[in-house]
């Protein structure tokens, strides 16, 4: 049997960080008492009517741009019919066949290439409500809080190969929504929601097999563990010779395991139209512009001018664009300190891993790119140690003082007097002789031992290249 | 253009209405002759002369109507849920929904 | 003083204190009681609109002509408090949350609502018979249909139970009641009058009127509802005008256009002679009179039939016994309960236009049905756009006939539509029109069209209110309402 080639096209709705809905000004709200956030527009009154929010638009067109799609000058609302409880008017006001976004692409870093998925289309649409179930199986409830959050949808191309690759996709597409503004994109809290069409091909087929849609995969892990079920279903399927069924599946996180929602035939016939309570969106070649001069320097950019500027690993860049807030906090501390990788090496590792334990986001700390910078340049001119800095990294962090603060208040100043140390050599030199026999014997070790006493005697404030020195030199000098 | 039982009763289902075996033949006729008069749309002369026409979706003189992202007034729940036919505790009840 | 009086005459006898507010509400109450158990205008009266009234005693001034003035509404138009139907079961006890704008205007200016008018369920009809729970009659013959969808509106004005009342237009439905119950009848621009809490029919062809007496009424009541909403999206952005400054009386070189389109056979002969007596009228006032041509008007119906219903496919939704609405009791699933609810809770007309308009927009369908009549729509809008090039208005009667018998066209929807062939080209181009009476045959009254450019009402306004006058015909006064006292 000949290889097959997996092909994944995803569909990502992404909610938009306003503070109202799209089409009413009920406040947007997550965990709100049900139907708290509800008022005759999005209840679906009879009579009531949409007026479009201004950001929401402004945040859709921002995110068009920043995902490199051409932004037409006029787009419409269309209306998309289903009845379901979820949705109040028994239609969806989404965008059909102009939306504000299309031809864009993202880049993505798969095993250190770089790949080029395109995205088909971005659209503004509004959310549905909750349907909650009732333990018995016998009814329904239904929350319409969340009718009306403004959402993109952003439909990539069947460009992607692999689940892994699908998981790189989403979390770029999440970072550049952090990025610029467009949304917190939280999946568990569903601001961030995933579709997937996947279907398999012998390679080098030019058209695709019978694909399957599937649903309900609420977690980065969850949209790579789902695909890489259902590339194995349907590897299955076909070494036995059967045919896919066109289907739309839901991942199942408990059983780990794709289930029937419904099948080709109950395909909906949406009925889509323009939707005559809204008119035509027709935007300025100024207004685009400035939605354009929104967008600030995206991850991939700045990944590649870590690497570039500061010279940092790829791995390090990483890590450090994970987050817009981190990313700006390297920028601002590296630009400040002779070697950047060691305000990367800072940030990687005592910072991340307070902001770990604390559950807390780099802008919610009381330590300033600046103030970290201070710290990381008294070590680099020898003004305080690794190992004090550390220990006053830590003070910091709680007491927010900064660290010039703290080193006058805790006499913390590393002693780089030479001849300071050197009277401190003489007299550890003196009261260890057996030491400094072991190590004219050959013994390395004993050095170590020297050189711990020496800071024992300095409340570890000796400068320890000076300490080493001066002890060598003193051994050295004493034969 | 003449509507068969079977389009009758696909329409109605796409509409969500229950039509019976009586109204099935009516309801054919008359929307056959219904859409029968509204096909001189279809006539040739006039899709010719419609070629390029552009659509009127739109009545609205003004485009691009937009209103801040202010937070207004929510309704109290008490009225969301007044005209509710069937509800509890603060939400609509409906017969289960199955699909997930 | 009765409600045949001008809103300025029953104005200047509140100023006077010839009368309170809250007698006129007493009066209305009074017409209401003697007359509504024969005409059947109103579906639901307002319990406390005599201490509504009595609110606005106290405030009555010289510039708010509406203080203390009695009206209704429509029942397609929400009011907060007060059950809202549209006429149809499916709406029944729905008690809206808010207020449509109008309302909410009308009662800012102090005018004093009665209650909820009669209508074709969701305003599908030509003749108020479609409604969900009794036709409405014609106070000028109760045999006859007072015409439709507004046909409560109208009635209760003609009657003298209101002295003005608000419809809405999707495609005639002022105009023609108007017509046939011998009023005054405005269908502003679409966008003049916002559309917010007015309950959707057709979208784009839905506009709120009013029917009054006499022109200047209705030019009083524009005033009071016209201008941008905030919650309307297609709500026109411009400042209305005041429109009884534009009631001169002189259209000496005003340029009347007439379409033959609008005179074919379907007219009958004594409509046609009463409306070519009123365009007489107008050359005798000074107007030039010239022919027209409105080409694709013979394709208006069709997109109209296929528009209208594909929008209130959509529209009509949203009733699915989930948040508000009567659901029908005895379903055991959701799909169950959703067909249950809708097929007994629609009429058969409303289920009727949402089986067409489904089919229009479905899968395969679109291009064929729905995109082209909004491409036909496109042609109708530059006809209009070309005779409005060589003319100021364009006149004609406002249907082809008097009014009908109750029954004798319920059982043929297509004849039934046709009969809106004169109205529904306006609504496609979003025009204003209005329906003046010119006329009574055989104890029928008899309306003029008159159609005028996109947001110039005031033309409009000028030379049906000029016609009114010279022909001395206002306000017309059924013998049903002549026997009332009150
Ligand atoms: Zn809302």
């Amino acid at each position: 049997m000949t290889a097959l080639e997996t092909v994944i096209g995803l569909e990502v709705h992404v909610e938009l960080g306003t503070k109202t809905k799209i089409f009413c000004s009920c406040a947007v709200e997550f965990g709100a008492p049900p139907n708290s956030h509800v008022c005759p527009v999005c209840l679906g009154s009879p009579g009531a009517l949409p007026v479009l929010n201004e950001q929401a638009l402004a945040l859709g067109i921002r995110a068009a741009l920043a995902l490199n799609c051409s932004v037409p000058a006029q787009s419409k609302f269309d209306r998309k019919n289903y009845f379901y409880p979820d949705s109040p008017k028994a239609y969806q006001i989404s965008q059909y066949d102009e939306p504000i976004g299309q031809h864009g692409f993202i880049e993505i870093a798969v095993g250190g290439e770089k790949k080029r998925i395109g995205i088909t289309r971005v659209h503004l649409e509004e959310d549905a409500g909750k349907l909650n179930h009732s333990p018995y199986g016998d009814v329904s409830f239904v929350d319409l809080n969340r009718v009306g959050i403004p959402l993109i949808e952003i439909v990539s191309e069947p460009d992607i190969r692999s689940a892994e690759e699908a998981r790189l996709y989403l979390e770029e597409i999440r970072s550049i929504m952090q990025y610029c503004l467009v949304s917190e994109c939280r999946m568990e809290e569903g601001s961030l929601r995933c579709d997937a069409n996947i279907s398999l091909r012998p390679v080098g087929q030019r058209e695709f097999g019978t694909k399957t849609e599937i649903k309900n995969m609420n977690s980065f892990r969850n949209v790579q563990r789902g695909l890489e079920y259902e590339q194995e279903r349907q590897t299955g399927i076909l070494a036995r010779g059967e045919n896919i069924a066109q289907q739309t599946l839901r991942w199942d996180e408990a059983t780990g395991t794709t289930l029937v929602m419904r099948s080709k035939e109950d395909a909906h016939d949406y009925r889509y139209f323009p939707d005559p309570d809204l008119p035509r969106i027709v935007l300025s070649a100024a207004y685009i512009d400035a939605r354009r001069d929104e967008i600030p320097e995206l991850p991939a950019q700045m990944r590649e001018r870590f690497e570039r500027e500061y010279g940092l690993p790829a791995y390090d860049a990483g890590v450090l664009t994970a987050s817009r807030g981190l990313a700006e906090y390297f920028d601002q501390t590296a630009q400040r300190v002779r070697d950047p990788k060691s305000a990367s090496n800072w940030i990687m590792g005592e910072l991340l891993a307070y902001l770990k334990a604390a559950m807390l986001e780099i802008d919610e700390i009381h330590v300033t790119p600046f103030a970290l910078a201070d710290l990381i340049r008294l070590i680099e001119d020898g003004t305080i140690s690794a190992k004090i800095a550390k220990t006053l990294l830590k003070d910091m962090l709680d007491s927010g003082k900064d660290a010039k603060t703290l080193i006058a208040e805790q006499g913390l100043i590393q002693i780089s007097d030479e001849g300071e140390l050197r009277a401190i050599a003489l007299r550890v030199l003196a009261a260890n002789p057996k030491t400094v026999d072991d190590y004219r014997a050959g013994k390395e070790k004993a050095l170590g031992s020297l050189v711990g006493q020496m800071m024992k005697e300095t409340r570890g404030k000796a400068n320890p290249q000076i300490v080493n020195r001066v002890i060598l030199e003193l051994i050295a000098g004493g034969e | 253009m003449s509507l068969s039982r079977k389009d009758v009763l696909h329409v109605a289902a796409l509409a969500r209405l229950h039509v019976t075996d009586a109204e099935q033949e009516a309801l054919a006729q008359e929307l056959s002759r219904i859409l029968a008069y509204a096909a001189q749309l279809n006539t040739l002369d006039l899709v010719a002369s419609l070629a390029g026409v552009e659509v009127t979706s739109h009545m609205s003189v003004s485009s691009m109507v937009t209103r801040p992202d202010a937070p207004g007034e929510s309704l109290p729940p008490e009225v969301v849920m007044a005209n509710a036919p069937d509800a509890e505790e603060q939400q609509f009840r409906v017969p289960a929904v199955l699909e997930g | 003083m009765d409600f045949f009086s001008s809103l300025q005459e029953l104005h200047a006898g509140l100023l006077k204190r010839e009368a309170t507010a809250s007698e006129l509400a007493d009066l209305s109450l009074q017409r209401i009681a003697s007359l509504d158990d024969r005409v059947h205008a109103f579906l639901h009266v307002s319990a406390d609109c005599v201490a509504a009234a009595k609110e606005t005693e106290t405030v009555i001034g010289q510039e708010r002509i509406l203080d203390g003035i009695p009206y209704a509404l429509k029942d397609n138009m929400c009011t907060r408090g007060i059950e809202t139907t549209c006429a149809s079961h499916i709406l029944k006890g729905y008690i809206p949350p808010y207020s449509a704008t109008v309302a909410e205007r009308l009662n800012d200016a102090g005018a004093v609502l009665m209650g909820k008018l009669n209508m074709d369920e969701f305003a599908m009809g030509s003749s108020t018979e479609n409604s969900g729970f009794f036709p409405t009659r014609n106070p000028w013959n109760l045999e006859r249909v007072p015409g439709g969808s507004s046909g409560g509106a109208a009635a209760a004005v003609a009657a003298g139970m209101v002295p003005f009342a608000l419809g809405s237009d999707t495609g005639g439905s002022i105009r023609q009641p108007a017509a046939f119950c011998g009023v005054v009848g405005l269908k502003p621009s679409y966008g003049l009058v916002s559309r917010f809490g007015l309950v959707a029919f057709a979208s784009s062809l839905d506009q709120i009127g009013p029917l009054t007496h006499t022109v200047e009424d209705a030019a009083i009541v524009l005033q009071a509802i016209a201008g941008k909403d905030e919650r309307d999206s297609t709500s026109a952005n411009i400042q209305a005008p005041d429109y009884r400054a534009a009631l001169t009386g002189d259209v000496r070189g005003l340029r009347i256009g007439i379409a033959s389109e609008y005179f074919g056979p379907s007219v009958e002969i004594g409509v046609r002679n009463a409306v070519t007596k009123a365009i007489a009228l107008l050359e005798q006032l000074g107007a030039t009179v010239s022919p027209i041509s409105l080409p694709h008007t013979e394709y208006a119906l069709s997109a109209y039939y296929l528009i209208a219903p594909a929008e209130a496919s959509s529209n009509l939704a949203r009733y699915d016994g989930v948040r508000y609405g009567v659901r029908a009791v005895d379903a055991g699933n959701l799909l169950d309960m959703y067909e249950k609810t809708r097929s007994t809770g629609f009429g058969s007309e409303v289920k009727r236009r949402i089986l067409i308009g489904t089919y229009a927009l479905s899968s395969g369908y679109y291009d064929d049905y729905y995109k082209r009549a909004q491409q036909v729509r496109t042609l109708i809008r530059q006809d209009f756009l070309d005779a409005f090039e060589s003319v100021d208005v364009i006149v004609s009667p406002t249907a082809p006939t008097t009014a009908f018998r109750l029954g004798e066209k319920v059982h043929d929807p297509l004849t039934m539509y046709l009969s809106d062939i004169c109205t529904i080209p306006v609504n496609l181009a979003g025009l204003p029109a209005i329906s003046v009476p010119c006329g009574v045959i055989d104890g029928l009254p008899v309306g003029l069209q008159m159609i005028g450019r996109m947001f110039d009402e005031q033309t409009l306004l000028r030379v049906a209110h000029a016609y009114e006058q010279a022909a001395g015909m206002a306000p017309l006064r059924p013998a049903l309402a002549m026997g009332v006292k009150a």
